[in-house]
């Protein structure tokens, strides 16, 4: 039992950030009907860029944590949103307009390239950093195990928790989020308003690079080690979280996340450890194989 | 009577199939323009120039906005035609955002006010007063549309959810919430039953008389075409074959010959128009 609710906490930490992730799969999808492939390396990106700056707070001599957090927030979500920007703009926005898969092969060009530059720059080897957040709170000291949340953990969940929320808001309730929901239903009508829809493709490629941005600062937090391969994992785990939801669903990616998380976390703790990406490939099989509109995404239906 | 809109010698040519050749007309301010011609005459390739949907092959599009002077519609990409010439068109097959509710649809046509107004969202993030007034402004403007086309009550309704007539409506209601100087309409009465094509009838002249829209209709139904226009053009394989007066217009042996052939009798288009006028 205490076993299980510490599985829960871990499974809750690592589905927040494979949902934060998925959010910029499905928006992108939702927008202009592809798959980012070059999303996690985005995440890759901001995770360096995130070790960079604590090297950078070590080196100034900053020990107060919160401020130092802030400090790698900001600095990873402006530098990661630019890359998401320059990435559209090189990458995707010249093949608009052509078939289907270019942008695809492009997206996986990108992937490649970005990889490779990261590993050029940065070195093939695992960077490591000493822990930033240690200890936590022990919520039950049950007979032969202990369970306890740590305060990384507890920071991972309550920051996701408030940036879903903001971003639901954002995208309900503003103008450019009414303007984003235009052009995912019509973008040609979105354009025929008035509504400059290159821009909103733009940004919306941004805002998925900086949520993706908040989850590698989280996982350079949380396990303090990045190399230049981590993007492709949590890249294709949390693309199965957004099939998962049901791929263009907000919510769904929120869910998909979560659940695969959970999924990963139960089946590492009771099964086998050293399978558990087969838990989530199998997954994506079986969404693809039995419900390919995922478990929030309707169905398209053909009109005849 | 001034000249809004001057197509000067519009070409567009799709490989080796050529939509329009060759095309002039002027679109007169405040008044109702109807574009007729037979299936396949040019007709919404016309409006897709217009809108910088199509960047012509040959031609220019000389708008002379009430307020900013003269524009040149080929020149400009599609989201600039909407917000700075404030040309603005709805399409043969409605295109509403079906998953938005029928005042969110009103409000996107407003967003570049609105934007504006929020300073890119910082204002709109943190709902600052002139931000909420500009919001307040789009909704009412929203709210009379609405109201003058007898669509409150579906206000809050999923725009994909509801009947077609209501959806042209809507979709009309929308394109006047972008403030035009030239509304284009791509025929509004197809699947509008006869009750609900006089109704549009109605409309169209008081959006032309009373509000100062000129409008550019591209209509099969002679029964709205014929009512309404101040001046009818008629095209067939992209050229112009006849304009002027509908009464003129209708008795053109060109026209006639267009839409039925060259043996039929004349006056069919006149009995045609009784017919579904009755």
């Amino acid at each position: 039992m205490a076993y299980a609710l510490q599985q829960l906490i871990n499974g809750l930490t690592l589905g927040a950030m494979y949902g934060l992730i998925a959010i910029g799969y499905t928006m992108v999808y939702g927008i202009i009907g592809m798959i980012n492939f070059a999303h996690g390396d985005i995440f890759m990106v901001s995770a360096f860029i995130a070790i960079t700056a604590f090297t950078l707070l070590a080196a100034a001599d900053v020990t107060s944590i919160p401020l130092a957090l802030t400090f790698v927030l900001i600095v990873a979500i402006f530098f990661t949103s630019a890359y998401g920007w320059a990435v559209e703009r090189t990458a995707y926005r010249p093949l608009r307009g052509s078939t289907r898969l270019a942008p695809l092969i492009s997206a996986i060009g990108m992937s490649i390239f970005l990889q490779n530059a990261v590993q050029l720059t940065q070195g093939a080897r695992v960077k490591p950093i000493p822990p930033v957040i240690e200890g936590g709170v022990v919520l039950w000291d049950a007979p032969g195990f202990t369970v306890q949340i740590g305060w990384s953990q507890l920071l991972i969940i309550v920051t996701t928790v408030v940036l879903m929320i903001a971003f639901t808001w954002m995208i309900t309730q503003t103008p450019f989020g009414r303007q984003q929901r235009a052009c995912e239903q019509d973008r040609t009508m979105a354009s025929l308003l008035g509504v400059n829809v290159d821009r909103t493709i733009s940004f919306t490629f941004m805002l998925g690079a900086a949520l993706a941005a908040v989850a590698g600062v989280m996982v350079t937090v949380y396990y303090g080690v990045v190399d230049f391969f981590i993007g492709f994992l949590a890249g294709i785990k949390a693309f199965t979280a957004a099939v998962l939801g049901g791929i263009g669903s907000l919510p769904g990616a929120m869910l998909g996340g979560l659940l695969i998380g959970l999924i990963e976390a139960f089946w590492a703790a009771y099964l086998w450890a050293e399978y558990k990406d087969v838990a989530t490939f199998g997954i994506l099989c079986l969404v693809l194989m039995l419900r390919p509109s995922g478990l929030l995404g309707r169905p398209e239906v053909e009109k005849v | 009577m001034s000249t809004l809109l001057s197509v000067r010698n519009l070409t567009m040519r799709f490989g080796g199939l050529t939509a329009i050749d060759d095309l002039s007309l002027e679109v007169p301010a405040g008044r109702i323009t109807g574009i007729i011609g037979p299936n396949g005459a040019g007709k919404t390739t016309l409006f897709n120039c217009l809108t910088g949907f199509y960047k012509p092959t040959v031609g220019t599009l000389r708008l002379a906005h009430p307020q900013h002077g003269e524009m040149r519609l080929e020149k400009l990409p599609s989201h600039r035609v909407a917000r700075d010439a404030q040309v603005v068109r709805t399409f043969q097959n409605i295109r509403l955002f079906p998953k938005m509710t029928v005042l969110e649809n009103l409000i996107v046509a407003q967003h570049n006010v609105l934007q504006r107004a929020s300073r890119f969202s910082i204002a709109g993030l943190f709902s600052l007063p002139g931000y909420r007034q500009a919001e307040r402004a789009a909704v009412a403007r929203a709210a009379t549309w609405l109201e003058r086309l007898q669509l409150t009550r579906f206000a809050d309704h999923a725009a994909g959810d509801l009947p077609y007539g209501t959806q042209r409506r809507i979709e009309i209601a929308r394109a006047l919430c972008v403030d035009p100087v030239l509304l284009c309409l791509d025929e509004p009465a197809a699947g509008l039953n006869p009750r609900e094509s006089a109704e549009l009838n109605e409309l169209l002249l008081y959006l032309c008389r009373e509000q100062g829209v000129a409008i550019l209709l591209i209509e099969h139904d002679m029964s709205v075409v014929m009512n309404v226009s101040d001046h009818i053009c008629v095209i067939n394989y992209g050229r112009k074959i006849a304009e002027g007066a509908p009464d003129a217009v209708k008795n053109d042996p060109h026209v006639i010959k267009a839409y039925l052939g060259e043996d039929e009798e004349e006056g069919v288009m006149e009995e045609y128009t009784e017919e579904r006028a009755s």
